[in-house]
């Protein structure tokens, strides 16, 4: 990361809402991504970490361009230094950038696990999916069964194949680790640093901080919908002082390893965000310009954060 | 495999005993219905017959009904000869009720299997359109068009066509599936088509807004699933998508849904064959009903309730098929 | 603000539907049966002022016969649908409250009904009763009550699963008391749905048992025995004797088709939003 590489992804100031009809025309906006800051380069792994229900998932919808039809987006997004529009977007998805989701569910239930790996494009890469699966330790009659005859690490090995077999040089991972066993998760994360040291750059969506810090190369904070913070997994290892915002630190201080310090109060609400930082209602450092207005990506000590105190 | 067809044949074993418990059921409730009218079935045929009856003929009825035994022998004693296959003779006929009952099926049968295969292709067809286009124009109108649709009494819709197209356009002929006069082995395929489009067009309207509106809602599913997300996030095509899972989530349960319903098909097909004068199973149901053939009305009952359990029969199976999670149980 | 407007406005509209078909039926009912005598001198008349849906072979007026025979629907539809939903309602909580025996026996007896088509076994049933109002209306009533049944056996085990009917019955309430304070309440908006519901379903059955000839005799004023007079004089070029009449029991069926849809939305505005 010290050779200044030009960013695989960037992402400015993304902000994702959905217009909801609650009750006849009453019309309102939730907003669940506001300005998103977000750097991925070639051969890292990225977590972006959160707790769980802040939309980290949405990210990865806005990112493949296939949120829902009442989703607004706004902010600007580039690929390899180009701007990534919606039809770009479509020709990207499934080619040069690629989706790990998150359990067995995102497999259609009704198709043989062969032909789903495989994908829709013609012709089916069958040869390499097979050499695909014998490297990820699948049995060979793994792309006979459905979905559900999948125990939990054979999905997970298959959800990642579809990624693998595509070429993608950016790999989202949506959760990738809930509900497995300590084991299962080391060896998928396991998987994902394999792909980022071929080269590739790879996003983890993750509310799993603890893990994201031995496998990341950085780590995006995420709360209330934006990144605050996106540091060096080393910054989050060496405590808190290392790290700038004060929203890291509380994280950073409830970690069961760290004495389970949880600070008050609950993330916003999607549809009640405050005017000026998300975090000043619940941040001791909090002051009046904090409330009023919206902090700017700051670089500081080779990380990048949202926040007035280190203005 | 073993596994799968033991399973299989376990499933085809209990359910053709609930099969037969419930077609000896409807023996007994239609035989006890008819024990129950006014109309006595010896009576009635020799009535029927008009001319003088020969006292062995008469003999030979009263034996089959069981006389004045009481009515638990005399349903046996039906019930035997029904076994036996012999379900007495069709008093308007004049012939065995097998015989008849044999030879109208199959008219109904080709009317039924058109019908059937109409409103299938466009039930389905319309529910794809409006499951992908959900709460747009095209959905809205075509939703609006199946609940009327649905409103609208199927021989009335028999009516309204055979005026149309058969009294002001002249298309089509008024009634009887072959032309009076003319020998049944040398009417052509074209003159029993030409019969049979209007039966069955009324019939295939009766059927499809529900496997349109099913279909709809299985499509909807499809589309907000998780997998359909995921497929979307591999560059998967909006047809692509409707190729590779949709149809595969929702054509199966259609036709599930289409075997299920026989019994509608049936009952439309009397009301259809009434109409339109077309020679089948359903017109000879309420002739036997209004003229009080006995033999014939029983006859029909349980061949209706054979069709129906036949239908539900391979709706359960092909239920079985379509989710891999039934058919191939969590073995691994 | 708004959904007490959406729901008041359900309730205004069905309000108006029953009243709508309230008065067709009072309309049709106060019709003597002197005013549909008819004269030879008038039959085979096309629409006209005087005659405002023709007349028919025998002379008589077609809309007052329709008038009458949509009066006659609506008694038979809602007598039949009546019976028929108390049937359903006794055997859906005898089937979910009593032992697993009765609801296996239930559970058969409805697979029996569903087995033959519900046309033969009304044809059947009316056989056996020697045509006529009553047979029509046992065959309707016998036929109609079973996926009401269903619904209802579901509705009530899915009550009985819930905390505050456990918790009444820890506080020492009775099965009785339980039964008038949580099933009613809930069992009631589907009482009524699945009546309307029934209702058009019995509307239609009506006209097309009638139209094949079973049923009431001929002379009386039924749609679908004018719509089955009607067809021996298609050829003749009597369109009108076919489609007006028709139309009306349409009609009548979209009617109690919008009823069921309001009275959805104001019993049971969960279901209703799809």
């Amino acid at each position: 990361m010290e050779e200044k590489k030009r960013p695989l992804l960037e992402i400015r100031d993304l902000s994702v809402s959905f217009s909801m009809y609650s009750h006849g025309l009453e019309q309102r906006d939730l907003q669940v991504i506001s300005d998103l800051h977000l750097k991925v380069f070639p051969g890292e792994i990225v977590a972006v970490a959160g707790s769980s229900g802040s939309g980290k998932s949405l990210l990865a919808s806005a990112i493949l361009g296939i949120l829902p039809e009442n989703a607004q987006v706004q902010g600007e997004m580039y690929y390899e230094g180009e701007k990534l529009d919606h039809d770009r977007q479509e020709r990207l998805r499934g080619t040069e950038i690629a989706l790990v989701p998150q359990s067995v569910a995102y497999l259609d239930p009704l198709m043989k696990v062969g032909r789903q790996a495989d994908g829709h494009r013609k012709p089916r890469p069958i040869a390499k999916r097979k050499n695909l699966f014998r490297r990820l330790g699948l049995p060979d009659r793994t792309e006979r069964l459905y979905p559900f005859q999948l125990s939990g690490g054979m999905a997970r090995r298959v959800l990642v194949s579809t990624a693998l077999i595509t070429d993608a040089k950016l790999i989202i991972a949506d959760e990738p680790t809930p509900g497995m066993s300590l084991k299962e998760a080391l060896a998928a994360l396991r998987m994902f640093r394999e792909m980022a040291d071929t080269g590739k750059a790879v996003i983890l969506i993750t509310h799993d901080i603890d893990l994201a810090f031995e496998f990341a190369d950085r780590i995006a904070v995420f709360y209330a919908g934006t990144t605050v913070e996106t540091a060096p997994a080393s910054d989050f290892k060496a405590g808190p002082d290392a790290l700038r915002h004060p929203y890291s630190k509380a994280l950073w201080s409830a970690l069961p390893q760290n004495g389970f310090h949880l600070i008050e109060g609950v993330q916003p609400y999607a549809g009640n965000l405050p005017k000026g930082c998300l975090f000043a209602p619940r941040c001791p450092y909090c002051t009046e310009k904090c409330k009023e207005t919206l902090p700017p990506v700051r670089e500081v000590r080779g990380g990048e954060v949202r926040c007035w105190r280190e203005a | 495999m073993k596994g799968t067809l033991g399973r299989f044949v376990r499933v085809l074993a209990g359910y053709g005993i609930k099969m037969l418990s419930l077609l000896l059921a409807v023996t007994i409730l239609s035989f006890a219905l008819v024990c129950a009218s006014p109309v006595d079935p010896v009576q009635q045929y020799i009535l029927g017959l008009g001319t003088a009856v020969s006292p062995e003929q008469r003999v030979e009825i009263e034996d089959y009904w069981g006389g004045d035994k009481p009515p638990v022998q005399r349903y046996l004693g039906w019930l035997s000869e029904v076994l036996r296959g012999n379900l007495g003779e069709s008093s308007i006929y004049r012939r065995p009720v097998a015989d008849v009952i044999a030879q109208r099926f199959l008219n109904s049968l080709a009317l039924m299997l058109c019908a059937w295969a109409l409103a299938g292709l466009i039930g389905f067809t319309l529910g794809c359109v409006m499951g992908t286009y959900r709460d747009r124009w095209p959905d809205r109108i075509l939703k609006k068009l199946c609940y009327v649709l649905s409103a609208v009494p199927t021989f009335w819709v028999g009516l309204v066509f055979l005026l149309f197209f058969s009294v002001w356009l002249g298309w089509f002929p008024v009634g009887f599936s072959s032309p009076i006069g003319v020998l049944s082995e040398d009417v052509s395929l074209w003159q029993r088509l030409h019969h049979l489009i209007l039966p069955a067009l009324t019939l295939g309207m009766m059927s499809f807004p529900n496997i349109a509106l099913h279909t709809r809602q299985k499509l909807i599913d499809v589309l907000n699933s998780e997998y359909v997300l995921f497929a979307r996030a591999r560059g998967e095509g909006k047809w692509t998508v409707l190729r590779r899972h949709g149809l595969r989530g929702t054509l199966l349960p259609a036709m599930t849904l289409q075997f299920a319903s026989f019994a509608e098909l049936f009952g439309g097909s009397v009301l259809a064959e009434n109409v339109f004068s077309y020679p089948g199973l359903g017109s000879a149901a309420s002739a036997a009903g209004l003229n009080g053939d006995v033999p014939l009305l029983l006859g029909v009952t349980l061949f209706s309730a054979l069709f129906v359990c036949v239908g539900n029969l391979i709706a359960n199976l092909l239920y079985r098929v379509v989710d891999p999670q039934i058919r191939e149980g969590d073995k691994e | 603000m708004k959904r007490l407007n959406y729901r008041t406005k359900a309730v205004i509209l069905a309000a108006a539907l029953i009243v709508i078909l309230v008065f067709l039926y009072a309309l049709g009912s106060l019709i003597p049966e002197s005013a549909v005598a008819g004269s030879f001198l008038e039959a085979g008349q096309p629409p006209s002022r005087k005659h405002l849906f023709g007349t028919d072979s025998l002379g008589r007026d077609l809309f007052l016969r329709t008038l009458k025979g949509m009066s006659l629907s609506l008694t038979v539809g809602f007598s039949a649908s009546m019976i028929s939903a108390v049937i359903a309602v006794v055997v859906g909580v005898i089937a979910a409250t009593g032992s697993k025996r009765a609801d296996a026996v239930i559970n058969w007896v409805i697979d029996l009904v569903m087995s033959v088509p519900h046309t033969i076994l009304v044809i059947l049933i009316s056989f056996a009763m020697g045509r006529g109002l009553k047979g029509l209306l046992i065959g309707i009533a016998a036929t109609h009550w079973c996926s009401l049944a269903r619904l209802i056996r579901g509705e009530v085990l899915q009550l009985r699963s819930q905390q505050y009917a456990a918790v009444s019955r820890k506080l020492g309430k009775s099965s009785g008391w339980i039964l008038i304070h949580h099933l009613l309440p809930h069992l009631l908006p589907q009482f009524l749905i699945g009546l309307i519901l029934m209702l058009l379903h019995a509307i239609l059955h009506e006209a097309a048992i009638s139209f094949l000839g079973f049923g009431l005799p001929p002379e009386q004023s039924a749609i679908g025995i004018i719509l089955s007079e009607s067809m021996r004089y298609l050829s003749a070029g009597m369109w009108w004797s076919a489609m007006l009449p028709g139309l009306s029991l349409v009609l009548i069926v979209l009617l109690v088709d919008r009823l069921g849809e309001r009275l959805r939305t104001v019993l049971d505005p969960y279901s209703a939003q799809e």
